[in-house]
């Protein structure tokens, strides 16, 4: 067992655990969005991120990837992770307008504002890569593609081609956080290889 | 003699031992005549864009048609990047050393003629000091090259990169074999640690530690381990990784071979991005030369040590060169990078230990084994050991490949090597270590270039890009520069990255239309920090250094834009009007002439006047009027 403390308060965790699942644990929250027990960790969202500290010293990291260690000193609501949390609540406002789910995590992080311009009113997608992992790492298939990089990044099909790999099981529409899956699924399914009642038997 | 003939003597030529590399390399000096001239043209990517591919075969075919009957008939060499590329095309004639800058295919006949022939100089050709007008007759007299300590670069200029006869004949492999031979991994490691060398691929972590604990981890998980040369320069105005790669191939390649040595590996990937192809190219007959002679593949010397590598092209995505994002990418994934809470010397490529370091930094390598860690450690300042290859561009006169000790002022590489800025105002800033570093202004032209000098600026090493700055570049359009490539470049994987860039470039496309208060530059500030602060790569953790050190040097020059609605450096179009001074304005009408949109009118010989309402504000009346007549106001 590993013991360490969150928010000055002593806790243990098995070896192999993160800081966010032992905080879980303990019931400590931990504002997240592309987390998802089914899925591995990829630290996108950076919604989780905490504080390390030790003496003088100290720094942020993603508490759904960190893996524990003995005597850490992990704070979850320091200025510093404050500021990171209130300015991605406020630009995932702006980037995703039309999403209830982000409105309402912005509201109870007390976030009920942006002070940035709106490109797309109708948007949802955060593009966190959810769906993506969801297909690729339960399903086992690659339906769904996080397709660009940079400011161009969007959620598609491989080659943003309605793709025939996709056998609706709906685990994507289920896991994504602000429902945007939904409108994308459609540009994603192509026509299915076989018929999906013969898949069903 | 490359591919075919080199694969069927491929045996004949494989070396077998450190007695059979400095045979060879008695027989290809022993062949040279050290007072057989030598014509020497820079086939570096600047001096080729400039036309010295044309100039090289003008040479060749004066040279055929002159009919020397001399006791030595000349060679020509092409080389790599000879470092002053504002005066390309370069030739040298050796061994006399003489310089001739901006050569074209027309000189080449007279080049002949006289310097070959006759011994004689074609003075028309020579570099002129621009200080006292004086022509300079030898490469190492001119300021550009004598102020420099060409370690690294000792090849560059001086061998044929696509001949590993040349390579061999400098010296080349000697460190490789000496190690091999009579020393142990463990003391080639040793070397690099007292050495003191530092990564140049940005952070600057010591090399020798990397690999030691590279060591460690190998202990812990066993073999396979990697090494890899990250060949990925992406920097803006970078270039010192290039033309170590295409200029002195085999040093990258036996740093490679030297490091993978004392790791003990057997396989080492060399990520080169795609848009150098020339460095390709050149590293891909290395590679094939170096395994026809035994010195990469299997039994290396026959020493028992096998080890081989192969190249990777990158994609173009400048993320690529972050270690994490690059291993991806080799493994054959888009590159994103992955947290990094595990370290790549534990857990790299394939999930196994992996050294990564740079093209610059592997070329150290074999200069270090050479010659000894201690000797290397005495060149540069204590915490920063060796020299630093910088490529200078931007407001500078000679625009070009440096080569300097660590430590050295910063106003001795942009003003006595640099030549300072044309026109002969002081430089505005620096901007030091690309997208990630940030700018040093006027004042702290002292600061030693090392490691840590340039981080308490706020800047850093980084890969070693060095743009000057004058009074014509608006620092809110530099920022905005550096945001708007990093938006695009970046994976767009962590929302604090692909978010928070964009959203900071919009507050500064306010700025630049006067648009904005000084609560915006607040807010950019702690802007700045949430992205330091959680972004998951470094590409993303220091893409606001250079905002926040322009914000923290030239201030008023934001308040300027946000609160005056005024541009002092004449750069943001919406904030600047453009007027004639009629006192200084001479009526010569070029002007006029020059102007798109033709806004200006007025009689000859007479003031001028620009029409406002019509300009489009491109500034080429202000960079056309000889008198300083034409103000930003």
């Amino acid at each position: 067992m590993i013991t360490f403390t969150i928010n000055d308060q002593k806790v243990t965790a098995k070896k192999g655990w993160t800081v966010l699942e032992t905080a879980r644990e303990y019931g400590i929250e931990i504002p997240t969005l592309c987390h998802h027990p089914a899925v591995k960790p990829s630290g996108a969202c950076r919604l989780c991120m905490v504080e390390l500290k030790e003496k003088n010293w100290s720094k942020l990291v993603a508490s759904c990837i960190y893996p524990v260690a003995e005597g850490i000193n992990v704070y979850t609501e320091t200025p510093r992770v404050h500021n990171v949390r209130r300015w991605i609540l406020e630009m995932l406002l702006a980037s995703c307008p039309a999403s209830p789910e982000i409105s309402a995590l912005a509201q109870a992080h007390g976030v009920v504002s942006t002070r940035f311009k709106i490109h797309d009113p109708s948007q949802t997608c955060m593009i966190c890569g959810l769906c993506q992992r969801i297909c690729e790492e339960v399903v086992g298939l690659s339906a769904i593609a996080v397709v660009d990089r940079g400011v161009h990044k969007k959620v598609g099909s491989p080659f943003m081609r309605p793709t025939d790999v996709c056998v609706a099981c709906g685990c994507c529409l289920t896991v994504c956080p602000t429902g945007a899956m939904k409108d994308i699924f459609d540009t994603v399914r192509g026509e299915p290889k076989m018929p999906l009642t013969q898949l069903a038997m | 003699m490359h591919d075919h003939a080199l694969a069927e003597q491929s045996d004949a030529l494989r070396l077998r031992s450190l007695d059979d590399l400095n045979r060879l390399r008695k027989q290809i000096l022993d062949k040279r005549d050290p007072d057989q001239p030598e014509i020497v043209v820079c086939h570096g990517t600047g001096c080729l864009a400039n036309g010295s591919a044309d100039v090289s075969a003008a040479i060749r075919s004066a040279l055929d048609a002159s009919g020397i009957e001399a006791k030595v008939v000349p060679g020509i060499k092409t080389t790599g990047c000879q470092g002053f590329c504002s005066h390309g095309p370069l030739v040298v004639i050796r061994p006399r050393g003489i310089f001739y800058q901006k050569v074209k295919p027309k000189d080449a006949k007279e080049i002949i003629e006289k310097t070959i022939v006759q011994g004689d100089v074609v003075k028309r050709l020579l570099y002129k000091n621009p200080t006292d007008g004086e022509k300079i007759l030898h490469e190492q007299d001119i300021p550009f090259y004598k102020r420099q300590t060409r370690v690294v670069l000792h090849n560059i200029g001086k061998i044929d990169p696509t001949d590993i006869s040349d390579t061999i004949a400098s010296g080349g492999y000697q460190a490789l074999a000496k190690a091999l031979t009579t020393m142990t991994p463990e003391q080639v490691v040793q070397e690099i640690e007292t050495s003191g060398l530092r990564g140049r691929g940005g952070a600057g972590f010591p090399t020798g530690r990397k690999w030691r604990s590279a060591l460690t981890a190998i202990e812990k998980k066993g073999r396979p381990v990697y090494v890899v040369v990250n060949g990925d320069e992406g920097d803006p105005g970078a270039f010192m990784d290039r033309t170590i790669m295409e200029g002195d191939p085999h040093a990258v390649l036996e740093g490679l071979i030297l490091g993978a040595y004392a790791l003990g590996a057997n396989q080492g990937y060399l990520y080169v991005r795609a848009e150098y192809p020339l460095a390709i190219k050149h590293l891909t007959i290395a590679m094939e030369q170096a395994r026809a002679y035994g010195l990469l593949g299997d039994n290396i010397l026959n020493s028992g040590f096998s080890f081989d590598a192969r190249i990777n092209r990158g994609a173009g995505a400048f993320v690529c060169g972050e270690s994490t994002a690059l291993f991806t990418s080799i493994e054959g994934n888009p590159g994103n990078p992955r947290p990094k809470y595990v370290r790549s010397v534990e857990e790299g490529l394939w999930g196994r230990p992996t050294v990564l370091n740079n093209v610059e930094t592997w070329a150290n390598i074999p200069l270090i084994v050479n010659k000894g860690g201690d000797w290397y450690a005495k060149i540069g300042v204590p915490h920063s050991t060796g020299t630093k290859v910088f490529s200078l561009v931007g407001k500078v006169n000679n625009v070009g490949l440096v080569e300097v000790p660590m430590g050295v002022p910063l106003s001795t590489i942009v003003e006595d090597i640099g030549g300072g800025v044309p026109g002969g105002a002081p430089f505005k800033a620096v901007q030091t270590g690309g997208p990630s570093g940030g700018c040093i202004p006027y004042e702290l032209k002292d600061t030693p270039v090392d490691f840590d000098s340039l981080t308490k600026a706020g800047s850093m090493m980084g890969s070693g890009a060095m743009i000057v700055m004058d009074n014509r570049d608006c620092v809110v359009d530099v920022g905005r520069y550096f945001l708007r490539f990093l938006e695009e470049e970046s994976c767009g994987k962590c929302m604090p990255c692909r978010l928070g860039l964009s959203r900071m470039r919009e507050i500064l496309d306010n700025f630049s239309e006067g648009k904005g208060s000084e609560k915006d530059i607040e807010d950019l500030l702690s802007l700045s920090k949430a992205i330091q602060d959680s972004a998951l790569c470094a590409l993303g953790s220091s893409a606001p250094n250079p905002v926040l050190t322009t914000l923290k040097y030239f201030k008023d020059e934001y308040l300027a834009h946000v609160t005056r609605q005024k541009c002092p450096a004449g750069v943001c179009k919406n904030l600047i009007t453009y007027s004639i001074d009629p006192e200084l304005c001479t009526g010569c009408t070029s002007c006029a002439k020059q102007c798109p949109v033709g806004c200006i009118e007025g009689e000859k010989k007479k003031p001028h006047a620009i029409d406002t309402g019509l300009c489009i504000r491109c500034g080429i009346c202000m960079d056309t009027c000889k008198f300083n007549a034409v103000n930003v106001i």
